[in-house]
């Protein structure tokens, strides 16, 4: 514990929340219900936020308050209340994903964090942000979303594995750069909230052409019919 | 400046103008007139940097330069004759009952937000809104392939959808590394990002993050280019969603990706000085030829069929951008234009067949030159066109890129050859039957729109033999440009 003393609490605050945010990514990688999934996504959000808001703060970087905002007002708030309604309207609040290998998904889940870490090491010594050595855990929540979306079968999870991308790739931005221009951040947040919509308007769709969200059902198109 | 605002804001205004007014008889009418004065402002736009040289304009938030006004001035045409075709196209759907007037009023608005974020991707200086339009396209055209509500279209749209959104979440991580390095030389802010500034000092850009920025862009751009082995959404959601859709997304869309990969592409040479760039774009670029030729003689659909045929020629624009230097260059940014003419030609002319017959199956399309001449024609000779026959256009360009793959990379030559013919002997035995075979075609409630056709093969013919001097100007400076 005596090197931990040299490192301002802030950065400890930081580098908490970053494992946090990892966890989080894990506990969705192998969480079968909806319902825990979308409480899930929102407390990755709020992580998110809070690191934002803390970087922000220690470094004096104005904009980031406006951009923690932002992932607070959109990831917490809206985007988690728009999956709730989502999930009430369609009745798949007590779905469960049944074919689900947990133990396997979380050692190749592992395998891609150490992946991501060597793939951010030699950014990381180039970077000159104080939250530098948070980009490798970036980078393993944009993968472990990834695989999420990979092995899930049905419509919600797949989407909530997008929305959790982003999540990682907004604490990307913050860890190299202290994150992007505000209007390409607005940008990506209208894309992400519009894409939202268009997806619960869709589900709505495959819902009456199938009767059920599962994805087995959308697998039809292939090469040699 | 006015002409860069009238180009972007004309298309936006036509989509809420279309989504207020709702399915009436003027709909159509307003899509086609919306279309036309958005191209003749890309015209307006194109004398301007034809009297004046490059634009920077609005606070250096768009960029106009030889590279992108003559794709400006292509989209907008593009958009405009496709909005011609689906007039009567869409008539008939309706007629046939596979739309309800809900879904017209969604098709045309979303028509016009496609050509908007298209436009705004191409104009854009910023490389993170180049990011945001280019999704936002993405998302118009989700709505667009789903159109018809079948199982066969949702899927494709989901498909489509979940495919181009973990591809363009790649692109992101991409720009925020390429932003990386350049908050490091620009400093924090906006200006970071923008193209300008960033093609001004992309020599102090740290290599091994633009090299790795690449990859991320390459992978994330390049699914919407519908790159092998990042193709599988491209065959089906231009197979299952309405024709003039399938038109724009192989004529404009594919263009628009390959746009933003070059781009990118240019700022990661000048950094780097090596052909690590080069050399991934000739891989993707010939491993996409390679695998679409092979897979087009096992299609069934016409649609599919013309669709690996974007493919291949995306493949082959690809390949000659990663070979570079003037020739290569000049050969693919005219290739970009005569797929882009030819190509959205040939899918107005397989709508009308499909709606004649019934059916998108090949094998149930036979004999049209007997009952329409017309559609027939512009089938035979559209896919002579694409197939790379002279006098065509993409004759020219394929015949620049296999001559320059001859001298500087003659190992690349066998593949190419090889797969142009069995994409050949694939396309032209399928198009054949479908043209001269016994007629299954009935009569169209609707005269069919078979001007767009023509003008289009009548422009691809005149590349072949003679390219305006202003145009061929735009090309050399461009391929200047991209090195």
């Amino acid at each position: 514990m005596a090197a931990m003393t040299g490192i301002p609490i802030w950065a400890q605050l930081i580098n908490l929340l970053a494992a946090v945010l990892l966890l989080l990514a894990f506990a969705m990688l192998s969480q079968r219900r909806v319902l825990s999934l979308i409480n899930l996504f929102a407390a990755q959000g709020f992580a998110l936020a809070c690191s934002t808001a803390i970087v922000a703060w220690a470094t004096g970087q104005t904009h980031l308050y406006g951009s923690a905002a932002l992932t607070l007002l959109l990831k917490v708030a809206l985007l988690p209340w728009l999956l709730h309604r989502l999930v009430r309207k369609l009745d798949v609040r007590w779905d469960v994903e049944g074919l689900l290998n947990i133990p396997t998904t979380m050692l190749v889940g592992i395998v891609l964090v150490v992946f991501a870490f060597n793939l951010a090491a030699p950014i990381e010594q180039l970077a000159s942000t104080i939250t530098r050595s948070t980009l490798g855990i970036a980078m393993a929540c944009v993968m472990l979303a990834f695989l999420m979306m990979i092995t899930r079968r049905k419509a919600i999870p797949q989407v909530i594995g997008f929305l959790a991308m982003e999540n990682g790739l907004f604490f990307a931005a913050t860890s190299a750069t202290y994150g992007m221009p505000m209007v390409v951040e607005l940008g990506i947040a209208l894309d992400v909230l519009v894409a939202m919509l268009i997806l619960g308007v869709f589900f709505f769709q495959i819902r009456e052409q199938f009767d059920s969200l599962d994805l087995k059902h959308l697998e039809k198109l292939k090469e040699s019919e | 400046m006015i002409e860069t605002l009238a180009v972007l804001g004309l298309p936006l205004a036509g989509a809420l103008l279309l989504s207020l007014i709702g399915e009436r008889a003027m709909a159509s009418r307003l899509n086609v007139a919306v279309s036309l004065l958005t191209w003749l402002s890309s015209l307006a736009l194109a004398a301007r940097v034809i009297r004046d040289g490059p634009l920077l304009v609005v606070d250096r938030l768009f960029f106009i330069d030889s590279f992108n006004v003559f794709l400006v001035a292509l989209t907008a045409f593009v958009g405009f004759t496709t909005a011609i075709f689906s007039r009567p196209y869409m008539q008939i759907e309706r007629d046939h009952g596979r739309l309800t007037p809900s879904r017209l009023r969604l098709y045309h608005s979303m028509y016009q937000v496609f050509i908007f974020t298209m436009l705004l991707v191409l104009l854009s200086n910023n490389m993170g809104i180049l990011w945001v339009a280019l999704e936002a396209a993405t998302l118009a055209t989700v709505l667009l392939v789903s159109l018809y509500r079948t199982p066969a279209s949702l899927e494709a749209a989901w498909k489509y959808f979940i495919l181009c959104g973990v591809g363009i979440a790649q692109a992101l991580f991409g720009t925020i590394l390429l932003y990386f390095a350049a908050e490091k030389v620009l400093g924090a802010g906006g200006g970071a990002l923008l193209w300008t500034e960033l093609n001004g000092v992309k020599a102090e850009l740290e290599p091994t993050v633009l090299s790795l920025a690449f990859v991320f862009l390459l992978v994330g751009y390049g699914t919407k280019v519908g790159l092998v082995p990042l193709h599988n959404w491209l065959p089906d959601a231009h197979a299952e969603g309405p024709t003039p859709v399938s038109a724009v997304l192989s004529g404009l869309l594919l263009n628009v990706a390959l746009y933003a990969v070059i781009r990118c592409k240019v700022l990661v040479e000048g950094s780097l000085q090596t052909a690590f760039a080069r050399e991934l774009l000739m891989g993707f670029g010939l491993v996409s030829v390679v695998v679409a030729a092979f897979l087009l003689s096992r299609q069934k659909d016409v649609k599919r069929l013309f669709a690996y045929s974007s493919i291949e020629h995306m493949g082959i624009i690809t390949f000659a951008f990663g070979m570079g230097g003037p020739i290569a260059n000049f050969a693919g940014l005219l290739h970009m234009t005569v797929h882009s003419l030819t190509k959205s030609a040939i899918f107005f002319a397989v709508g009308h067949a499909a709606q004649k017959t019934g059916t998108q199956l090949i094998d149930g399309i036979r004999g049209l030159i007997t009952v329409s001449p017309l559609i027939g024609w512009g089938l035979a000779l559209g896919s002579l066109a694409i197939l790379g026959m002279p006098p065509f256009g993409v004759f020219a360009s394929e015949f620049l890129i296999l001559t320059s793959a001859m001298r500087e990379h003659p190992w690349a030559t066998p593949f190419l050859l090889l797969s142009l013919g069995v994409a050949f002997a694939a396309v032209f035995s399928k198009v054949q039957p479908m043209v001269f075979g016994d007629a299954t075609a009935a009569r169209l409630p609707h005269r069919p729109a078979m001007t767009p056709v023509f003008v289009h093969l009548g422009l691809v013919l005149m590349l072949g033999i003679w390219i305006p001097p202003f145009l061929a100007d735009w090309y050399r400076q461009a391929a200047k440009l991209i090195g």
